[in-house]
């Protein structure tokens, strides 16, 4: 065949079971002993359960095949069993530090499906939440990492933060991790009017905590010799690898669907993508604590555009998808109608399909929707970052020690309920 | 920058097999298993495509349609900030699909995800095995006919009649 020349020999991605079986045991040419190690699935620094087949010649990686699955609850299999809107619950559990983004991608996906104009004010909110959950994740993100690295502090400091944007989330949605806020069509409810004051308290406290956060890692000696010039990517690498977010922008390539696909209006907003060359875990830190910068930034444009919006609606006025407001269902037959068929039936959406891909804190998260014209999903796939990404780890370790894995681990930022879905 | 339009008439000009169609926006080109490898390196390798990305790969279980599976696979181009999508039938006497990780490293785990949910087998991939499910599962989860029912809990006195039931556990 003609396209064998140009394939990518050096990509190798090995399975559990193909490190076991083709191993060398024994003492190598040096006289350090070989084995195949079994990091996890109960390890602390594998951010979940993911356990990690790694063949050693003594300190050194040979190789290592990532075994994932031990999370798997079958997602995708039970959401075809529940109505569309039935099944938003579920996608707040896929990737469980950033349940707005999962929201989004599924919620947009069946918009994009049934061709939903959502209105101007629920676009602003949404954006306001997903930039408010990138922030979420990524303090989660630098907390364990630097945890990981043996700096106890920051993950402290990380948290504290952090429970500041989860207690906006519980005034919000009544819950502070499984929000399952977004709606086909808008939100599911308007915001409270405590709202804006703290978010706005929140933009004035956080900006200062990046610089302390920075201060504590950026020119640490200790930090950078873990992390500088570790676990590098070239940008082909990336691209073929398929990696997406901070892990690709880190790699040089100048990729954010927020850019370049943008959804929920962000083409209108005024904000940079950090892009960083070198490709190590110190660009990929960096990287993401700009974006931290720029998120802030975003929020504020979007808290500006919600004080002019006071009071639009905060979803679509297409009865077909939304239910009607409470009230109008006492002097409306129609409206009682509609809710009525809503809630025991659901909507249809056309047959047909919809990929939608959206930047979530890991990268990018895809929602390919299939449906056959009744109201529950024929099939729902989650393209996860996590999961996907983690297939650059046995390119990344390979002949390095097995100190610089967990390093690595962490940089690549998995959420192992979204690997394993 | 590449328009939609003369991808069209590109991809009918190359690949006159090729049904273009459109999937809820994006541009969807239904290919038979045959071509697909050479449909997926001409998009990759054609300077002015550059379709270097694969976002996501993924089965459909169609029951009782013909071909029966589907599988659907997005790739995008970043210089042309496009994407498309290509849908692959698979029939079910012979649910076989020739691999794309030598092109796409990336597509490495993702086919083995189909492989395991819907039992599609990618040819010449190098380690199809399976991924999410433990490995001695028997049967395909996501296919449409694998029931969803709860499995009864194994204890000493009913252990060998449930494992002797797998995977068609009672409703």
């Amino acid at each position: 065949m003609v396209m064998q020349a140009q394939q990518y020999p050096e990509i190798e991605i090995p399975t559990p079971s193909q490190i076991a079986e083709t191993a060398n045991l024994g003492p190598d040419e040096e006289g350090e002993n070989r084995m195949v190690l079994s990091m996890g699935p109960q390890h602390p620094s594998t951010h979940g359960v993911l356990r990690l087949a790694v063949e050693l010649s003594g300190e050194t990686v040979v190789n290592l095949a990532p075994d994932v699955g031990y999370l798997h609850t079958g997602i995708e299999k039970t959401m075809e069993t529940k109505t569309y809107t039935k099944s938003i619950v579920l996608t707040d559990r896929i990737d469980y530090l950033a349940p707005m983004s999962n929201n989004m991608a599924y919620v947009s996906a069946v918009e994009k499906l049934m061709q939903i104009e959502v209105p101007e004010r629920a676009q602003v909110l949404r954006v306001l939440l997903l930039e408010m959950t990138r922030l979420n994740s990524h303090l989660v993100w630098l907390g364990t990492h630097a945890l990981d690295l043996a700096a106890m502090s920051v993950f402290l400091y990380a948290l504290r933060e952090r429970e500041y944007i989860l207690d906006i989330f519980e005034m919000l949605t009544g819950a502070r991790m499984m929000t399952s806020y977004f709606r086909v069509g808008g939100l599911a409810w308007d915001i409270p009017k405590d709202f804006i004051p703290t978010v706005e308290q929140f933009l004035d406290y956080f900006p200062p905590h990046i610089d302390e956060y920075e201060d504590l890692l950026t020119s640490n000696p200790l930090w950078r010799e873990r992390t500088v010039g570790v676990g590098v990517v070239s940008d082909e690498d990336a691209v073929a690898l398929g990696l997406t977010g901070a892990n690709l922008r880190a790699s040089g390539v100048n990729w954010d669907l927020r850019k370049a696909m943008p959804y929920s209006g962000y083409e209108t907003y005024d904000f940079d993508v950090p892009v960083l060359y070198n490709g190590d875990i110190y660009d990929r830190y960096l990287c993401r604590l700009q974006e931290m910068r720029e998120s802030v930034k975003i929020m504020r444009q979007a808290l500006a555009r919600l004080k002019d919006l006071a009071g639009g609606p905060f979803i679509t006025d297409n009865r077909k998808v939304a239910p009607p407001p409470k009230t109008e269902i006492t002097y409306s037959m129609e409206s009682l109608i509609h809710h009525f068929k809503l809630w025991t039936e659901g909507f249809r959406p056309a047959r047909g399909s919809a990929y939608m891909g959206i930047e979530s804190p890991r990268g990018e998260f895809g929602c390919y929707v299939v449906s056959d014209g009744t109201p529950k999903p024929w099939r729902v796939h989650f393209r996860a970052p996590s999961f996907i990404n983690l297939q650059a780890l046995p390119h990344m370790a390979k002949g390095k020690l097995v100190a610089d894995l967990v390093a690595m681990i962490a940089s690549l930022d998995p959420v192992l309920g979204e690997v394993d879905r | 920058m590449l328009d939609r339009k003369t991808l069209e008439a590109r991809v009918s000009q190359r690949f006159p097999s090729v049904v273009i169609g459109d999937e809820s926006g994006d541009l969807a080109l239904t290919v038979g298993r045959m071509h697909l490898v050479e449909l997926a390196a001409w998009l990759r390798d054609e300077p002015e495509l550059n379709f270097k990305f694969l976002n996501n790969l993924c089965g459909v279980d169609f029951l009782g349609r013909e071909p029966r599976f589907e599988v659907v696979v997005h790739l995008t181009s970043i210089p042309n900030q496009m994407r498309i999508a290509l849908h692959v039938g698979v029939p079910e006497n012979d649910p076989t699909v020739p691999t794309l990780t030598r092109l796409f490293p990336t597509a490495n785990y993702q086919e083995r995800e189909t492989y395991d949910m819907f039992g599609i087998i990618f040819t010449g991939h190098p380690g199809l095995e399976r991924i999410l499910m433990p490995e001695d599962w028997m049967g395909y989860p996501q296919r449409k006919d694998h029931p969803l029912g709860y499995e009864e809990v194994a204890f000493t006195h009913n252990e060998d009649w449930i494992y002797a039931n797998k995977p068609f556990a009672k409703e």
